[in-house]
């Protein structure tokens, strides 16, 4: 690992990542007597993409969850943007910006896909309910602006020829990238995926890799991903989170993961002789 | 040939997002609306308004209003009657209170105060969905209609129990009452209408729109995407509940003109405007339009058709025009799950290719 100032470090390919954006204290999580997350902290940088992997049931898409505001941690502390953010709604957590897809494609199937997008919008409109009744100046001035950055979110994913179509009918790869496209329109500071490539095949992961980098790279947003395939992992982390039944196993570059003991444990296996 | 977008180039974002994007349907729009206020006043008679066409506006009012909840935000609500018994009982207590009064303010009023009564009744929903919800709503059915049949108050301590409309007037001219003339309550209930479905429309199409869409299709992931759940049912049960009350309150002063709270909005009619909106579509402004035609149009069909053609005795008529009603809307359903609008839309898309099917 690099120097981890406090003004951040030089990734292999070069970027300046900066400061610590979001830093998990002592987090424990617990769901009655079994123990989700089990006193992890780790950090996100500014302008990184931060993995976190582990084995099944090791309590990633939790921590995304506690990062999210879905769940209220028991004990530990969310520090965002350098102060403790206090419980929250996932709502409000969502205002703060932070956007994030999900494991099991969570998209509105009666909608279509422009629609989806838009909604993805909603922290940015606040025409009145008046204003909305009468489509008067404010909210009419609204949706032809937010639509404007919908598209070039729409643009930016390849998704235009599918715009008017109602997500229900999509393929299941299109379906992912309309949720990126949802989390992205709204222009968040922190971008959580979950298993963004869970599912697919050889070239739409090649695609979804894609996006990710580009995504980090245009709009110099932090994303936090959960991935099961490990080249994916290892060619687009920065940095990464190993957990293992609730515990942080490792922490640190590709290179000191792949080569941490312990990690390598948790993934192979070790012999109990 | 007729019905196409080809040549009809949108340069805005605005223009892409108007209501009938092809030229066809806005000139059918705009031919219904002419013939709505233009000729149709002038025809019509006694029969085609209290039989057709005043239940057919005012039921498509109280569809819209339930479309919005259940149709668009997911909250299933057996608590129609009560709440258009709310905006009847609030017309008919303006009406006697403050008789100079106008009736569109009356009528507003009517649907103000329902949609506070619609936003008490709406905040379970912020715990409970579906079936329970429904169980929910339908304790506000019952409490409703047994409150208005117990406070005297409601009913200006009146021996019989029943409300009637006194006849008050609009611009001068009488719209309640008995010598209110039909073309002119059409006309009321014709406005109500047609300001009613463009705000519905503007609603659905905005921001509002698909938060509430967002909490129907899956709650969770809208929660997480910065939808304040408890504004959106809200909203929802509260610009519902206005709709409902208006038709209601409209049910009540236009076309009714007495009526006894427990024959009139029951459980009865929770049902018959939720088989409106099953049957025309649910998440659809036209599917409620549709609904409330095919609810109102077909008993009134069935009974010319087995009275007047084939001859049956009028109480023979009556009890199969129900069998017949029944036997239909299962057969619509079997047909089409989606409701009219979805086989509007799918004639639609037929006739965008016609008469070259490929």
């Amino acid at each position: 690992m690099n120097d981890l100032s406090h003004d951040g470090y030089v990734t292999a390919d070069g970027r300046q990542i900066g400061g610590v954006v979001m830093e998990m204290r002592n987090i424990t999580l617990r769901f009655g007597g079994v123990v989700a997350i089990k006193d992890i902290s780790f950090d996100i940088r500014e302008g990184e993409i931060r993995a976190i992997i582990g084995p099944n049931g090791a309590g990633k898409s939790s921590m995304l969850n506690v990062i999210s505001g879905f769940y209220n941690p028991q004990e530990g502390e969310v520090i965002y943007k350098g102060t403790k953010r206090p419980p929250m709604r996932p709502y409000k957590v969502a205002r703060q910006g932070i956007a994030r897809t999900f494991q099991n494609i969570a998209l509105f199937e009666g909608m279509t896909v422009l629609d989806n997008v838009m909604t993805g919008r909603l922290n940015h409109m606040n025409a009145s309910i008046l204003d909305q009744a009468f489509w008067w100046g404010k909210a009419q001035r609204e949706e032809v602006a937010n639509r404007q950055k919908a598209e070039e979110i729409i643009d930016f994913l390849e998704i235009q020829a599918i715009r008017k179509t109602p997500v229900g009918r999509l393929p299941y790869g299109l379906k992912k990238r309309v949720e990126l496209a949802r989390a992205l329109v709204a222009e968040p500071k922190i971008l959580l995926l979950d298993e963004p490539m869970a599912g697919m095949n050889v070239e739409e992961k090649e695609d979804m890799s894609r996006f990710v980098l580009d995504v980090n790279d245009e709009f110099g947003t932090t994303i936090v991903l959960i991935e099961h395939d490990m080249g994916v992992v290892m060619d687009l982390s920065d940095r990464v989170v190993v957990m293992d039944y609730g515990k942080k196993i490792g922490d640190g570059t590709p290179e000191e993961v792949r080569n941490n003991q312990e990690v390598i444990d948790a993934y192979l296996g070790v012999s109990h002789d | 040939m007729f019905y196409r977008e080809a040549g009809d180039f949108k340069t805005t974002y605005a223009e892409d997002n108007q209501t009938f994007p092809i030229a066809f349907d806005r000139y059918r729009y705009y031919a219904v609306l002419l013939i709505g206020v233009g000729v149709v006043p002038f025809v019509i008679n006694d029969y085609w308004a209290s039989a057709i066409l005043i239940p057919f506006l005012i039921y498509a009012i109280a569809a819209m209003g339930l479309n919005i909840l259940t149709g668009y935000c997911g909250q299933v609500s057996l608590g129609t009657g009560g709440f258009m018994a709310v905006g009847a009982y609030t017309s008919y207590k303006l009406m006697t209170a403050f008789p100079w009064l106008d009736m569109i303010s009356i009528t507003l009023l009517s649907g103000f105060m329902t949609a506070m009564v619609g936003l008490a009744f709406g905040l379970p929903s912020l715990r409970i969905k579906g079936f329970y919800l429904a169980v929910a709503t339908l304790a506000a059915q019952f409490f409703l209609i047994w409150m208005f049949n117990k406070v005297p108050w409601f009913f200006n301590y009146s021996a019989s129990g029943q409300i009637s409309a006194p006849e008050r007037s609009l611009f001068g001219i009488a719209v309640t009452g008995p010598n209110a003339e039909a073309w002119v309550k059409y006309l009321f209930c014709f406005g109500f209408v047609f300001v009613l479905a463009w705000i519905a429309r503007n609603l659905t199409r905005g921001s509002i729109g698909r938060q509430w869409m967002a909490i129907r299709d899956m709650d969770i992931a809208a929660e997480i995407i910065g939808v304040n759940p408890l504004k959106a049912k809200l909203t929802a049960f509260a610009v519902s509940s206005f709709y409902v009350g208006i038709a209601g309150a409209l049910l009540f002063t236009v076309y009714l003109g007495a009526v006894e709270v427990g024959s009139a909005y029951g459980i009865v009619k929770s049902f018959l405007v939720l088989f409106m909106i099953i049957i025309g579509g649910l998440g659809s402004i036209f599917g409620s339009f549709a609904g409330a035609a095919f609810m109102v149009l077909l008993p009134v069909l069935l009974r010319n058709i087995l009275t007047g053609v084939m001859g049956w005795d009028t109480a023979l008529a009556t009890h199969f025009e129900f069998v017949i009603v029944g036997a239909l809307i299962m057969f619509f359903l079997i047909v089409e799950p989606h409701g009219l609008a979805r086989l509007w839309a799918l004639l639609k898309d037929k006739l965008r290719l016609w008469p070259f099917p490929h």
